[in-house]
Protein backbone atom coordinates (compact mmCIF):
# COMPACT_ATOMS: atom_id res chain seq x y z
CA UNK A 1 0.00 0.00 0.00
CA UNK A 2 1.22 3.53 -0.72
CA UNK A 3 2.20 5.83 2.14
CA UNK A 4 -0.88 7.93 1.48
CA UNK A 5 -3.10 4.90 1.51
CA UNK A 6 -1.54 3.81 4.78
CA UNK A 7 -2.04 7.23 6.29
CA UNK A 8 -5.66 7.22 5.22
CA UNK A 9 -6.25 3.77 6.75
CA UNK A 10 -4.62 4.86 9.99
CA UNK A 11 -6.66 8.03 10.22
CA UNK A 12 -9.92 6.19 9.45
CA UNK A 13 -9.33 3.77 12.32
CA UNK A 14 -8.37 6.51 14.74
CA UNK A 15 -11.04 8.93 13.46
CA UNK A 16 -13.30 8.69 16.54
CA UNK A 17 -10.49 10.07 18.62
CA UNK A 18 -9.68 12.95 16.27
CA UNK A 19 -13.31 14.07 16.03
CA UNK A 20 -13.64 14.07 19.81
CA UNK A 21 -10.22 15.71 20.15
CA UNK A 22 -11.30 18.58 17.89
CA UNK A 23 -14.71 19.03 19.54
CA UNK A 24 -13.91 18.56 23.21
CA UNK A 25 -10.23 19.46 23.52
CA UNK A 26 -8.67 21.46 20.65
CA UNK A 27 -11.51 23.92 20.00
CA UNK A 28 -12.27 24.44 23.71
CA UNK A 29 -8.57 25.02 24.41
CA UNK A 30 -8.35 27.55 21.57
CA UNK A 31 -11.53 29.30 22.74
CA UNK A 32 -10.25 29.34 26.30
CA UNK A 33 -7.04 31.08 25.19
CA UNK A 34 -9.14 33.68 23.40
CA UNK A 35 -11.60 34.18 26.29
CA UNK A 36 -8.64 34.81 28.58
CA UNK A 37 -8.10 38.08 26.73
CA UNK A 38 -11.74 39.18 26.82
CA UNK A 39 -14.42 40.25 29.21
CA UNK A 40 -17.24 37.74 28.81
CA UNK A 41 -20.38 37.48 30.90
CA UNK A 42 -22.14 34.82 28.75
CA UNK A 43 -24.93 37.26 27.82
CA UNK A 44 -23.12 39.71 25.57
CA UNK A 45 -20.40 38.84 23.07
CA UNK A 46 -16.85 38.59 24.40
CA UNK A 47 -15.25 42.03 24.57
CA UNK A 48 -11.50 42.07 23.89
CA UNK A 49 -9.60 43.63 26.79
CA UNK A 50 -6.01 42.63 26.00
CA UNK A 51 -4.04 41.46 29.01
CA UNK A 52 -6.35 43.10 31.55
CA UNK A 53 -7.44 39.80 33.07
CA UNK A 54 -3.87 38.72 33.68
CA UNK A 55 -3.00 42.13 35.11
CA UNK A 56 -5.97 41.88 37.46
CA UNK A 57 -4.95 38.37 38.57
CA UNK A 58 -1.53 39.68 39.62
CA UNK A 59 -3.25 42.06 42.07
CA UNK A 60 -6.10 39.78 43.14
CA UNK A 61 -5.57 38.81 46.79
CA UNK A 62 -8.09 35.96 46.50
CA UNK A 63 -6.04 34.46 43.66
CA UNK A 64 -2.90 34.56 45.79
CA UNK A 65 -4.78 32.93 48.66
CA UNK A 66 -6.05 30.20 46.33
CA UNK A 67 -2.57 29.71 44.88
CA UNK A 68 -1.07 29.44 48.35
CA UNK A 69 -3.74 26.97 49.51
CA UNK A 70 -3.31 24.87 46.38
CA UNK A 71 0.48 24.85 46.80
CA UNK A 72 0.32 23.86 50.46
CA UNK A 73 -2.32 21.23 49.80
CA UNK A 74 -0.37 19.74 46.88
CA UNK A 75 2.98 19.64 48.69
CA UNK A 76 1.57 18.10 51.88
CA UNK A 77 -0.86 15.76 50.20
CA UNK A 78 1.70 14.38 47.72
CA UNK A 79 4.17 13.71 50.54
CA UNK A 80 1.59 12.13 52.81
CA UNK A 81 0.01 10.04 50.03
CA UNK A 82 3.34 8.69 48.88
CA UNK A 83 4.52 7.78 52.37
CA UNK A 84 1.19 6.22 53.40
CA UNK A 85 0.88 4.29 50.14
CA UNK A 86 4.43 2.97 50.34
CA UNK A 87 4.00 1.95 53.98
CA UNK A 88 0.75 0.15 53.16
CA UNK A 89 2.25 -1.59 50.14
CA UNK A 90 5.23 -2.78 52.20
CA UNK A 91 2.94 -3.99 54.98
CA UNK A 92 0.68 -5.82 52.52
CA UNK A 93 3.74 -7.49 50.94
CA UNK A 94 4.32 -9.42 54.20
CA UNK A 95 2.77 -12.86 54.22
CA UNK A 96 -0.01 -12.08 56.66
CA UNK A 97 -3.38 -13.70 57.08
CA UNK A 98 -6.21 -11.41 56.00
CA UNK A 99 -4.08 -9.11 53.89
CA UNK A 100 -6.32 -9.56 50.85
CA UNK A 101 -9.22 -8.18 52.85
CA UNK A 102 -7.16 -5.18 53.97
CA UNK A 103 -6.01 -4.65 50.37
CA UNK A 104 -9.65 -4.48 49.27
CA UNK A 105 -10.53 -2.11 52.15
CA UNK A 106 -7.67 0.23 51.23
CA UNK A 107 -8.81 0.27 47.61
CA UNK A 108 -12.46 0.98 48.46
CA UNK A 109 -12.19 4.78 49.01
CA UNK A 110 -10.56 5.14 45.58
CA UNK A 111 -13.44 3.30 44.00
CA UNK A 112 -16.56 4.97 45.38
CA UNK A 113 -17.92 8.44 44.55
CA UNK A 114 -15.91 11.23 46.17
CA UNK A 115 -19.15 12.93 47.22
CA UNK A 116 -20.15 9.88 49.30
CA UNK A 117 -16.68 9.73 50.87
CA UNK A 118 -16.81 13.45 51.62
CA UNK A 119 -20.28 13.32 53.18
CA UNK A 120 -19.23 10.31 55.26
CA UNK A 121 -16.21 12.20 56.59
CA UNK A 122 -18.31 15.30 57.33
CA UNK A 123 -20.22 13.08 59.72
CA UNK A 124 -17.07 11.54 61.25
CA UNK A 125 -15.47 14.95 61.73
CA UNK A 126 -18.42 16.77 63.29
CA UNK A 127 -17.08 19.05 65.99
CA UNK A 128 -18.92 17.97 69.11
CA UNK A 129 -20.35 14.52 68.58
CA UNK A 130 -18.46 13.17 65.54
CA UNK A 131 -16.88 9.74 65.91
CA UNK A 132 -13.32 11.09 65.59
CA UNK A 133 -13.66 13.66 68.35
CA UNK A 134 -15.59 11.24 70.54
CA UNK A 135 -12.77 8.72 70.21
CA UNK A 136 -10.16 11.41 70.91
CA UNK A 137 -12.21 12.55 73.90
CA UNK A 138 -12.16 9.02 75.27
CA UNK A 139 -8.35 9.21 75.11
CA UNK A 140 -8.42 12.52 76.93
CA UNK A 141 -7.62 14.67 73.89
CA UNK A 142 -9.86 17.58 72.97
CA UNK A 143 -10.25 17.28 69.21
CA UNK A 144 -10.23 20.45 67.11
CA UNK A 145 -13.09 21.73 64.99
CA UNK A 146 -11.62 19.91 62.00
CA UNK A 147 -13.49 21.65 59.21
CA UNK A 148 -14.80 24.76 60.94
CA UNK A 149 -11.49 26.16 62.18
CA UNK A 150 -9.54 28.13 59.58
CA UNK A 151 -6.26 26.87 61.07
CA UNK A 152 -7.29 23.23 60.71
CA UNK A 153 -9.49 22.92 57.63
CA UNK A 154 -6.74 22.63 55.00
CA UNK A 155 -4.77 20.19 57.15
CA UNK A 156 -7.92 18.10 57.58
CA UNK A 157 -8.34 17.90 53.80
CA UNK A 158 -4.71 16.81 53.47
CA UNK A 159 -5.25 14.07 56.07
CA UNK A 160 -8.38 12.92 54.25
CA UNK A 161 -6.51 12.74 50.95
CA UNK A 162 -4.05 10.40 52.68
CA UNK A 163 -6.94 8.00 53.14
CA UNK A 164 -7.65 7.85 49.38
CA UNK A 165 -4.47 6.10 48.21
CA UNK A 166 -5.76 2.84 46.71
CA UNK A 167 -4.37 3.48 43.23
CA UNK A 168 -0.92 4.41 44.55
CA UNK A 169 -0.82 1.29 46.73
CA UNK A 170 -1.60 -0.84 43.64
CA UNK A 171 1.24 0.80 41.71
CA UNK A 172 3.71 0.23 44.56
CA UNK A 173 2.51 -3.36 45.03
CA UNK A 174 3.13 -4.13 41.36
CA UNK A 175 6.58 -2.52 41.55
CA UNK A 176 7.55 -4.39 44.72
CA UNK A 177 7.16 -7.69 42.88
CA UNK A 178 10.17 -6.73 40.75
CA UNK A 179 12.50 -6.32 43.73
CA UNK A 180 14.99 -9.21 43.48
CA UNK A 181 14.34 -11.52 46.44
CA UNK A 182 17.80 -13.07 46.19
CA UNK A 183 19.43 -9.69 46.69
CA UNK A 184 17.32 -8.98 49.80
CA UNK A 185 18.17 -12.39 51.23
CA UNK A 186 21.87 -12.01 50.52
CA UNK A 187 21.85 -8.60 52.23
CA UNK A 188 20.06 -10.07 55.25
CA UNK A 189 22.67 -12.83 55.47
CA UNK A 190 25.39 -10.17 55.36
CA UNK A 191 23.74 -8.54 58.36
CA UNK A 192 22.02 -5.57 56.74
CA UNK A 193 19.12 -4.29 58.85
CA UNK A 194 15.58 -4.16 57.46
CA UNK A 195 15.89 -0.38 57.35
CA UNK A 196 19.05 -0.36 55.27
CA UNK A 197 17.66 -3.05 52.95
CA UNK A 198 14.67 -0.77 52.38
CA UNK A 199 16.85 2.26 51.62
CA UNK A 200 19.56 0.54 49.61
CA UNK A 201 17.71 -2.17 47.69
CA UNK A 202 13.94 -1.80 47.73
CA UNK A 203 13.56 1.95 47.22
CA UNK A 204 16.16 2.25 44.42
CA UNK A 205 14.49 -0.64 42.57
CA UNK A 206 10.99 0.83 42.80
CA UNK A 207 12.09 4.44 42.23
CA UNK A 208 10.29 4.59 38.83
CA UNK A 209 7.04 3.74 40.64
CA UNK A 210 7.76 6.40 43.27
CA UNK A 211 8.31 8.97 40.54
CA UNK A 212 5.14 7.91 38.73
CA UNK A 213 3.05 8.15 41.90
CA UNK A 214 4.48 11.51 42.89
CA UNK A 215 3.77 13.00 39.46
CA UNK A 216 0.23 11.59 39.17
CA UNK A 217 -0.68 12.66 42.73
CA UNK A 218 0.77 16.11 42.13
CA UNK A 219 -1.34 16.61 39.01
CA UNK A 220 -4.42 15.46 40.95
CA UNK A 221 -3.62 17.66 43.95
CA UNK A 222 -2.98 20.78 41.86
CA UNK A 223 -6.44 20.33 40.32
CA UNK A 224 -8.28 19.22 43.46
CA UNK A 225 -11.86 20.46 43.43
CA UNK A 226 -14.68 18.15 44.56
CA UNK A 227 -13.17 17.37 47.96
CA UNK A 228 -12.93 20.98 49.26
CA UNK A 229 -16.13 21.96 47.46
CA UNK A 230 -18.20 19.41 49.36
CA UNK A 231 -16.36 19.44 52.68
CA UNK A 232 -15.82 23.16 53.22
CA UNK A 233 -17.00 25.13 50.16
CA UNK A 234 -13.63 26.88 50.31
CA UNK A 235 -14.15 28.20 53.84
CA UNK A 236 -13.76 29.04 56.60
CA UNK A 237 -12.42 32.46 55.52
CA UNK A 238 -11.17 31.10 52.19
CA UNK A 239 -8.73 28.85 54.07
CA UNK A 240 -9.52 25.92 51.73
CA UNK A 241 -10.24 27.88 48.56
CA UNK A 242 -8.20 26.18 45.81
CA UNK A 243 -7.49 27.32 42.25
CA UNK A 244 -10.01 24.99 40.56
CA UNK A 245 -12.75 26.25 42.84
CA UNK A 246 -11.89 29.87 42.15
CA UNK A 247 -12.01 29.17 38.39
CA UNK A 248 -15.41 27.50 38.82
CA UNK A 249 -16.78 30.35 40.92
CA UNK A 250 -15.71 32.97 38.41
CA UNK A 251 -17.07 31.05 35.43
CA UNK A 252 -20.39 29.84 36.76
CA UNK A 253 -21.24 31.93 39.81
CA UNK A 254 -19.82 35.39 39.09
CA UNK A 255 -20.43 35.13 35.31
CA UNK A 256 -16.80 36.08 34.54
CA UNK A 257 -15.85 33.58 31.83
CA UNK A 258 -12.92 35.68 30.61
CA UNK A 259 -11.35 36.00 34.03
CA UNK A 260 -12.01 32.34 34.75
CA UNK A 261 -10.28 31.31 31.51
CA UNK A 262 -7.22 33.39 32.36
CA UNK A 263 -7.11 31.80 35.83
CA UNK A 264 -7.43 28.32 34.34
CA UNK A 265 -4.47 29.00 32.04
CA UNK A 266 -2.32 30.10 34.93
CA UNK A 267 -3.28 26.90 36.76
CA UNK A 268 -2.47 24.83 33.65
CA UNK A 269 0.88 26.57 33.16
CA UNK A 270 1.84 25.92 36.78
CA UNK A 271 0.80 22.27 36.54
CA UNK A 272 2.82 21.82 33.34
CA UNK A 273 5.89 23.57 34.74
CA UNK A 274 5.87 21.51 37.92
CA UNK A 275 5.21 18.26 36.07
CA UNK A 276 8.04 18.87 33.62
CA UNK A 277 10.37 19.77 36.48
CA UNK A 278 9.35 16.61 38.35
CA UNK A 279 9.83 14.42 35.27
CA UNK A 280 13.29 15.90 34.65
CA UNK A 281 14.28 15.45 38.27
CA UNK A 282 12.93 11.91 38.31
CA UNK A 283 14.78 11.00 35.12
CA UNK A 284 18.12 11.97 36.63
CA UNK A 285 17.59 10.51 40.09
CA UNK A 286 15.74 7.37 39.06
CA UNK A 287 18.39 6.30 36.56
CA UNK A 288 21.41 6.89 38.76
CA UNK A 289 19.88 5.13 41.74
CA UNK A 290 18.80 2.12 39.73
CA UNK A 291 22.25 2.07 38.18
CA UNK A 292 23.90 2.16 41.60
CA UNK A 293 21.76 -0.74 42.75
CA UNK A 294 23.05 -2.75 39.82
CA UNK B 1 16.47 -13.22 61.51
CA UNK B 2 16.85 -14.97 64.85
CA UNK B 3 14.13 -17.19 66.23
CA UNK B 4 13.81 -14.88 69.23
CA UNK B 5 12.77 -11.75 67.30
CA UNK B 6 10.35 -13.52 64.96
CA UNK B 7 7.27 -13.63 67.28
CA UNK B 8 7.80 -9.97 68.24
CA UNK B 9 7.98 -9.00 64.60
CA UNK B 10 4.84 -10.98 63.77
CA UNK B 11 2.97 -9.31 66.64
CA UNK B 12 4.01 -5.86 65.44
CA UNK B 13 3.06 -6.46 61.81
CA UNK B 14 -0.29 -7.99 62.74
CA UNK B 15 -1.06 -5.05 65.03
CA UNK B 16 -0.27 -2.70 62.16
CA UNK B 17 -2.44 -4.73 59.80
CA UNK B 18 -5.39 -4.63 62.18
CA UNK B 19 -4.90 -0.89 62.77
CA UNK B 20 -4.97 -0.26 59.01
CA UNK B 21 -8.03 -2.46 58.59
CA UNK B 22 -9.80 -0.40 61.26
CA UNK B 23 -8.72 2.96 59.83
CA UNK B 24 -9.95 2.07 56.35
CA UNK B 25 -13.09 0.21 57.38
CA UNK B 26 -14.28 2.50 60.19
CA UNK B 27 -15.76 5.29 58.02
CA UNK B 28 -17.75 2.75 55.99
CA UNK B 29 -18.84 0.77 59.04
CA UNK B 30 -19.91 3.93 60.86
CA UNK B 31 -21.77 5.11 57.76
CA UNK B 32 -23.67 1.83 57.60
CA UNK B 33 -24.28 1.84 61.34
CA UNK B 34 -25.65 5.41 61.33
CA UNK B 35 -27.89 4.60 58.38
CA UNK B 36 -29.85 2.00 60.37
CA UNK B 37 -30.39 4.09 63.51
CA UNK B 38 -33.20 6.42 64.46
CA UNK B 39 -31.91 10.01 64.22
CA UNK B 40 -31.95 10.54 68.01
CA UNK B 41 -29.63 7.55 68.52
CA UNK B 42 -27.49 8.41 65.50
CA UNK B 43 -26.54 11.68 67.20
CA UNK B 44 -25.45 9.88 70.38
CA UNK B 45 -22.01 8.30 69.84
CA UNK B 46 -22.51 6.22 72.98
CA UNK B 47 -25.08 3.99 71.29
CA UNK B 48 -22.60 1.68 69.58
CA UNK B 49 -22.88 0.00 66.21
CA UNK B 50 -26.45 -1.27 66.50
CA UNK B 51 -29.38 0.83 67.68
CA UNK B 52 -31.50 0.00 70.75
CA UNK B 53 -34.91 -0.53 69.27
CA UNK B 54 -36.64 -2.61 71.90
CA UNK B 55 -38.38 -5.69 70.55
CA UNK B 56 -38.49 -8.89 72.58
CA UNK B 57 -36.21 -11.80 71.89
CA UNK B 58 -33.86 -12.27 68.95
CA UNK B 59 -36.54 -12.26 66.30
CA UNK B 60 -38.35 -9.31 67.88
CA UNK B 61 -35.13 -7.23 67.78
CA UNK B 62 -34.46 -8.33 64.24
CA UNK B 63 -37.96 -7.28 63.25
CA UNK B 64 -37.51 -3.88 64.92
CA UNK B 65 -34.19 -3.41 63.09
CA UNK B 66 -35.75 -4.32 59.74
CA UNK B 67 -38.51 -1.79 60.39
CA UNK B 68 -35.96 0.94 61.20
CA UNK B 69 -34.00 0.15 58.02
CA UNK B 70 -37.22 0.41 56.02
CA UNK B 71 -37.99 3.76 57.66
CA UNK B 72 -34.54 5.25 56.92
CA UNK B 73 -33.94 3.91 53.42
CA UNK B 74 -37.60 4.41 52.52
CA UNK B 75 -37.27 7.97 53.81
CA UNK B 76 -34.37 8.60 51.42
CA UNK B 77 -36.05 7.05 48.39
CA UNK B 78 -39.30 8.92 49.04
CA UNK B 79 -37.68 12.17 50.18
CA UNK B 80 -39.38 15.35 49.04
CA UNK B 81 -36.23 17.44 48.79
CA UNK B 82 -34.41 14.94 46.55
CA UNK B 83 -35.61 12.39 44.02
CA UNK B 84 -33.25 9.45 44.52
CA UNK B 85 -35.06 6.94 42.24
CA UNK B 86 -34.58 9.41 39.38
CA UNK B 87 -30.91 9.98 40.32
CA UNK B 88 -30.45 6.21 40.24
CA UNK B 89 -31.96 5.98 36.79
CA UNK B 90 -29.82 8.88 35.54
CA UNK B 91 -26.63 7.40 36.98
CA UNK B 92 -27.36 4.02 35.41
CA UNK B 93 -28.15 5.55 32.01
CA UNK B 94 -25.03 7.73 32.04
CA UNK B 95 -22.69 5.02 33.31
CA UNK B 96 -23.93 2.34 30.89
CA UNK B 97 -23.97 4.65 27.86
CA UNK B 98 -20.57 6.11 28.70
CA UNK B 99 -18.94 2.72 29.35
CA UNK B 100 -20.37 1.06 26.22
CA UNK B 101 -19.45 3.90 23.89
CA UNK B 102 -16.02 4.30 25.42
CA UNK B 103 -15.23 0.60 25.02
CA UNK B 104 -16.33 0.43 21.37
CA UNK B 105 -14.73 3.69 20.22
CA UNK B 106 -11.48 3.10 22.11
CA UNK B 107 -11.19 -0.42 20.67
CA UNK B 108 -11.34 1.01 17.13
CA UNK B 109 -8.80 3.70 17.87
CA UNK B 110 -6.51 1.32 19.74
CA UNK B 111 -6.56 -1.07 16.76
CA UNK B 112 -5.51 1.84 14.55
CA UNK B 113 -2.52 2.45 16.82
CA UNK B 114 -1.60 -1.17 17.50
CA UNK B 115 -2.18 -3.01 14.23
CA UNK B 116 -2.27 -0.50 11.37
CA UNK B 117 1.07 0.85 10.16
CA UNK B 118 0.91 4.47 9.08
CA UNK B 119 3.31 7.40 8.86
CA UNK B 120 3.11 9.71 11.88
CA UNK B 121 1.56 7.07 14.10
CA UNK B 122 3.94 7.59 17.02
CA UNK B 123 3.50 11.37 17.03
CA UNK B 124 -0.26 10.91 16.84
CA UNK B 125 -0.18 8.56 19.81
CA UNK B 126 1.78 11.13 21.80
CA UNK B 127 -1.04 13.59 21.08
CA UNK B 128 -3.53 11.06 22.45
CA UNK B 129 -1.55 10.72 25.67
CA UNK B 130 -1.04 14.48 25.83
CA UNK B 131 -4.79 15.05 26.19
CA UNK B 132 -4.54 13.52 29.66
CA UNK B 133 -2.54 16.58 30.71
CA UNK B 134 -5.24 19.15 29.90
CA UNK B 135 -7.05 20.07 33.12
CA UNK B 136 -10.83 20.10 33.12
CA UNK B 137 -10.85 23.70 34.39
CA UNK B 138 -9.32 24.87 31.09
CA UNK B 139 -11.94 23.23 28.89
CA UNK B 140 -15.00 23.32 31.13
CA UNK B 141 -16.19 26.82 30.26
CA UNK B 142 -15.84 26.41 26.45
CA UNK B 143 -17.35 22.91 26.64
CA UNK B 144 -20.28 24.32 28.57
CA UNK B 145 -20.76 26.98 25.88
CA UNK B 146 -20.49 24.35 23.14
CA UNK B 147 -23.16 22.16 24.73
CA UNK B 148 -25.31 25.23 25.33
CA UNK B 149 -24.95 26.18 21.65
CA UNK B 150 -26.07 22.66 20.70
CA UNK B 151 -29.02 22.90 23.08
CA UNK B 152 -27.74 20.03 25.20
CA UNK B 153 -27.49 21.80 28.55
CA UNK B 154 -30.38 20.43 30.53
CA UNK B 155 -29.99 16.93 29.09
CA UNK B 156 -27.78 14.02 30.14
CA UNK B 157 -25.93 14.00 26.79
CA UNK B 158 -22.91 16.10 27.83
CA UNK B 159 -22.12 13.44 30.42
CA UNK B 160 -21.83 10.51 28.01
CA UNK B 161 -21.48 11.90 24.49
CA UNK B 162 -17.71 12.60 24.78
CA UNK B 163 -17.21 8.90 25.57
CA UNK B 164 -18.26 8.06 22.00
CA UNK B 165 -14.95 9.58 20.83
CA UNK B 166 -12.53 7.37 22.77
CA UNK B 167 -10.42 8.35 25.76
CA UNK B 168 -6.66 8.50 26.16
CA UNK B 169 -6.41 6.07 29.05
CA UNK B 170 -8.73 3.46 27.49
CA UNK B 171 -6.91 3.68 24.14
CA UNK B 172 -3.60 3.29 25.96
CA UNK B 173 -4.79 0.23 27.85
CA UNK B 174 -6.32 -1.50 24.81
CA UNK B 175 -3.39 -0.68 22.50
CA UNK B 176 -1.07 -2.24 25.05
CA UNK B 177 -3.19 -5.38 25.12
CA UNK B 178 -3.63 -5.60 21.32
CA UNK B 179 0.13 -5.32 20.81
CA UNK B 180 0.59 -8.30 23.10
CA UNK B 181 -1.56 -10.56 20.87
CA UNK B 182 0.58 -12.83 18.66
CA UNK B 183 0.86 -11.40 15.10
CA UNK B 184 0.53 -14.95 13.70
CA UNK B 185 -3.19 -14.67 14.39
CA UNK B 186 -3.44 -11.70 12.02
CA UNK B 187 -1.50 -13.46 9.31
CA UNK B 188 -3.69 -16.54 9.46
CA UNK B 189 -6.76 -14.35 9.10
CA UNK B 190 -5.16 -12.37 6.28
CA UNK B 191 -4.45 -15.56 4.34
CA UNK B 192 -8.11 -16.43 4.81
CA UNK B 193 -8.91 -13.17 3.01
CA UNK B 194 -9.69 -10.90 5.97
CA UNK B 195 -9.06 -7.16 5.74
CA UNK B 196 -8.38 -4.92 8.73
CA UNK B 197 -12.01 -4.95 9.78
CA UNK B 198 -12.17 -8.73 9.58
CA UNK B 199 -9.04 -9.07 11.69
CA UNK B 200 -10.38 -6.55 14.21
CA UNK B 201 -13.79 -8.18 14.44
CA UNK B 202 -12.93 -11.87 14.21
CA UNK B 203 -9.45 -12.05 15.73
CA UNK B 204 -8.57 -9.08 17.93
CA UNK B 205 -11.87 -8.43 19.71
CA UNK B 206 -12.69 -12.05 20.64
CA UNK B 207 -9.18 -12.46 22.06
CA UNK B 208 -9.30 -9.27 24.11
CA UNK B 209 -12.29 -9.75 26.36
CA UNK B 210 -10.35 -9.22 29.63
CA UNK B 211 -9.03 -5.85 28.44
CA UNK B 212 -12.39 -4.81 27.01
CA UNK B 213 -14.08 -5.73 30.29
CA UNK B 214 -11.53 -3.72 32.26
CA UNK B 215 -12.08 -0.63 30.11
CA UNK B 216 -15.85 -1.01 30.39
CA UNK B 217 -15.70 -1.34 34.18
CA UNK B 218 -13.26 1.51 34.73
CA UNK B 219 -15.37 3.83 32.59
CA UNK B 220 -18.58 2.67 34.29
CA UNK B 221 -17.14 3.50 37.69
CA UNK B 222 -15.61 6.79 36.48
CA UNK B 223 -18.95 7.91 35.03
CA UNK B 224 -20.86 6.77 38.12
CA UNK B 225 -18.48 8.68 40.39
CA UNK B 226 -18.10 11.80 38.25
CA UNK B 227 -18.97 14.88 40.27
CA UNK B 228 -17.62 17.88 38.38
CA UNK B 229 -19.20 16.98 35.00
CA UNK B 230 -22.76 16.84 36.39
CA UNK B 231 -22.07 19.94 38.49
CA UNK B 232 -21.11 21.98 35.42
CA UNK B 233 -23.43 20.55 32.75
CA UNK B 234 -26.69 19.85 34.58
CA UNK B 235 -29.02 22.55 35.77
CA UNK B 236 -32.24 20.77 36.74
CA UNK B 237 -32.68 18.47 39.68
CA UNK B 238 -34.44 15.88 37.51
CA UNK B 239 -31.18 15.30 35.63
CA UNK B 240 -28.93 14.91 38.65
CA UNK B 241 -26.88 11.77 39.00
CA UNK B 242 -26.42 10.15 42.41
CA UNK B 243 -22.99 11.68 43.02
CA UNK B 244 -24.35 15.20 42.57
CA UNK B 245 -27.80 14.50 44.06
CA UNK B 246 -26.17 13.28 47.25
CA UNK B 247 -24.19 16.49 47.63
CA UNK B 248 -27.31 18.56 47.03
CA UNK B 249 -29.25 16.45 49.54
CA UNK B 250 -26.52 17.18 52.07
CA UNK B 251 -26.01 20.87 51.43
CA UNK B 252 -29.23 22.55 50.37
CA UNK B 253 -31.24 21.26 53.31
CA UNK B 254 -29.15 21.79 56.41
CA UNK B 255 -31.87 19.91 58.26
CA UNK B 256 -31.35 16.57 56.49
CA UNK B 257 -31.07 14.02 59.31
CA UNK B 258 -27.64 12.37 59.44
CA UNK B 259 -29.17 8.91 59.56
CA UNK B 260 -30.92 9.53 56.23
CA UNK B 261 -27.84 11.18 54.75
CA UNK B 262 -25.76 8.11 55.59
CA UNK B 263 -28.45 5.86 54.10
CA UNK B 264 -28.19 7.94 50.92
CA UNK B 265 -24.40 7.50 50.97
CA UNK B 266 -24.80 3.74 51.30
CA UNK B 267 -27.23 3.72 48.38
CA UNK B 268 -24.73 5.69 46.26
CA UNK B 269 -21.76 3.51 47.15
CA UNK B 270 -23.37 0.08 47.06
CA UNK B 271 -23.64 -0.42 43.27
CA UNK B 272 -19.96 0.41 42.75
CA UNK B 273 -18.86 -1.88 45.55
CA UNK B 274 -20.97 -4.69 44.09
CA UNK B 275 -19.45 -4.20 40.64
CA UNK B 276 -16.01 -4.15 42.25
CA UNK B 277 -16.61 -7.31 44.28
CA UNK B 278 -17.82 -9.14 41.17
CA UNK B 279 -14.98 -8.07 38.90
CA UNK B 280 -12.10 -7.44 41.30
CA UNK B 281 -9.50 -9.15 39.13
CA UNK B 282 -10.17 -7.04 36.07
CA UNK B 283 -9.79 -3.88 38.16
CA UNK B 284 -6.61 -4.70 39.96
CA UNK B 285 -4.92 -6.00 36.82
CA UNK B 286 -5.72 -2.89 34.82
CA UNK B 287 -4.47 -0.59 37.56
CA UNK B 288 -1.30 -2.63 37.86
CA UNK B 289 -0.78 -2.30 34.09
CA UNK B 290 -1.13 1.45 34.32
CA UNK B 291 1.51 1.48 37.01
CA UNK B 292 3.99 -0.70 35.17
CA UNK B 293 3.74 0.89 31.78
CA UNK B 294 3.04 4.47 32.81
Amino acid sequence: MSARGELRTGLVWTAPFWIGFALFTAVPVALSIRYGFTQYDLIEDPLPVGGANYAEIAHDPVFWTALRNTGIFAACSVTLNTVVALALALLLEQKLRGRELVRALVFAPTLVPISAVAVGWLWLLKRDDGLVNTALGALGVAGPDWLGDADWALATLVLMSGWIVGAQVMVFTAALRDVPKSLLEAAAVDGATAWSRLWRITLPTISPAVAFNVIVSAIWALQVFALPLIMTRGGPQNSTLVLSMYVYQNAFQYGRMGYASALAWIQFALTCALTIAAVRFARRRVHTRVGAAG
Amino acid sequence: MSARTRPVRAAVTYTLLVACACAWAAPFVWMLSTSIKPESQALDPGVGLLPNLGGTGFFGSLRALADQIAVNYGGVLESESADFPTYYRNSIVVALASASLMTISSAFVAYGFARVRWPGREVAFAVVLGTMMVPFTVVMAPQYLLFKELGLIGTLLPLWLPSAFAGAFSVFLLRQFFMGLPPELDEAARIDGCGHFGIFWRVVLPNSTPALAAVFLLQFVAAWNDFVGPLVFLNHQEQYTLALGLQMYQSSHGGTPWSLLMAACVLTILPVLLVFALFQRAFTESVATRGLKG
